[in-house]
């Protein structure tokens, strides 16, 4: 795909919290003619990648390309995608996991759009996310029997709202309490070059910026919290693609050499 | 005579000290039978104790303490579960 305008791509701070949270969420972001064309896609049975007109364009509307480009580049590689569907009345959520299987890559990341056609909200089974999880060396269910943890977040808003995720972030959905069936539509990315310098990067080490990226925001993470940090000042350095820039905790990455 | 089951309660704490607070928490009710709703992912909001410590002083025996974390050289900030997990019994009589 071509390169999109540099006013679409993410601030630095928004790839900071990114890579602080594992996911960043865009409330309404696509508009409603596209929203409302998905959805009587998704209800008359063909809401999926293949089948759906609708579904591509909203992955061609620029803002939309301008996150995808910041965070796996101008040529990702499309690796799946579904319709994540959860019925009326449902009363049982989705158990606790993170997709796929435990990746191999120190630093490089797929992402997964979560798209949301009509309103998500708590009652209708918005889908559950721990941010701040998306490091965490984890094998799929194995996380299964955690049931509550502090800072879990609903993934709430309006039609057309899409959240981007870390492909490691842990995840589930939750119940239906509404007598209308609550579609969610997954799209993952692969990168297609290596993720360093894809955002808009001014500012990068800016104090507001650093802040952000070398705080301990995640309560649930208790005294791990700060190996954590670490980690995640390596995805930092990784992402603005300058090795050395440290953001970690008593500037360790510095101190130890690393 | 009413019959035991047993209530699991899984707490997952900020480090090892048992006073420490509770960041996560699960509840498994032997009590409850298969039609009824066990704690489901996202249901509250709030930890039902403040530490481990505080779930012993309401009665609830602790049946696992947690081996603490090995740290591999070369591998000394990788994360993964959650390392401080006590597990907690209570046993309650149900009719019948």
């Amino acid at each position: 795909m071509a390169r999109v305008p540099r006013e679409h791509l993410l601030t630095a701070k928004q790839m900071a919290q990114f890579v602080t949270d594992g996911f960043l969420v865009f409330e309404g972001l696509v508009p409603k003619e596209l929203n409302e064309a998905v959805h009587a896609d998704q209800e008359a049975g063909k809401g999926y990648w293949h089948t759906s007109e609708a579904i591509r364009q909203v992955f061609e509307y620029l803002p939309v390309k301008g996150v995808i480009q910041s965070l796996v580049g101008e040529n990702p590689v499309y690796d799946h995608s579904a319709l994540h569907v959860v019925g009326p009345n449902q009363r049982h959520a989705q158990i606790w996991h993170a997709d796929s299987i435990i990746d191999a890559r120190p630093l490089a990341f797929d992402i997964q759009a979560m798209y949301f056609s009509a309103d998500s909200t708590k009652e209708n089974g918005a889908t559950l996310v721990l941010p701040g999880s998306h490091l965490r060396r984890v094998s799929n269910a194995s996380i299964s029997r955690y049931k509550n943890i502090l800072g879990q977040r609903q993934l709430t808003g309006p039609a057309g709202t899409i959240a981007f995720l870390h492909q490691g972030l842990w995840h589930c959905a939750q119940p239906n309490q509404t007598d209308r069936t609550r579609y969610m539509f997954k799209l993952r990315l692969r990168p297609g070059e290596e993720q360093r310098g894809l955002f808009n990067t001014e500012g990068y080490d800016d104090p507001e910026v650093r802040k952000i990226v070398g705080g301990f925001p995640h309560a649930w993470q208790g005294e791990m919290a700060r190996a954590e940090n670490v980690e995640r000042a390596k995805l930092w350095r990784y992402v603005c693609g300058d090795d050395s820039v440290d953001t970690a905790f008593e500037g360790v990455l510095t101190r130890m050499h690393l | 005579m009413g019959r035991l089951r047993q209530q699991i309660l899984i707490l997952h704490l900020s480090h090892s000290d048992l006073d420490a607070s509770v960041v996560a928490w699960a509840l498994y009710d032997g009590a409850k039978s298969a039609d009824e709703l066990q704690m489901q992912s996202g249901d509250q909001q709030e930890p039902p104790y403040r530490s481990a410590l505080d779930a012993m002083r309401d009665g609830w025996f602790v049946i696992q303490i947690p081996t603490l974390p090995y740290f591999v050289r070369g591998q000394e900030h990788e994360v993964g579960h959650l390392p401080y997990e006590y597990v907690l019994e209570r046993r309650v009589e149900v009719d019948g």
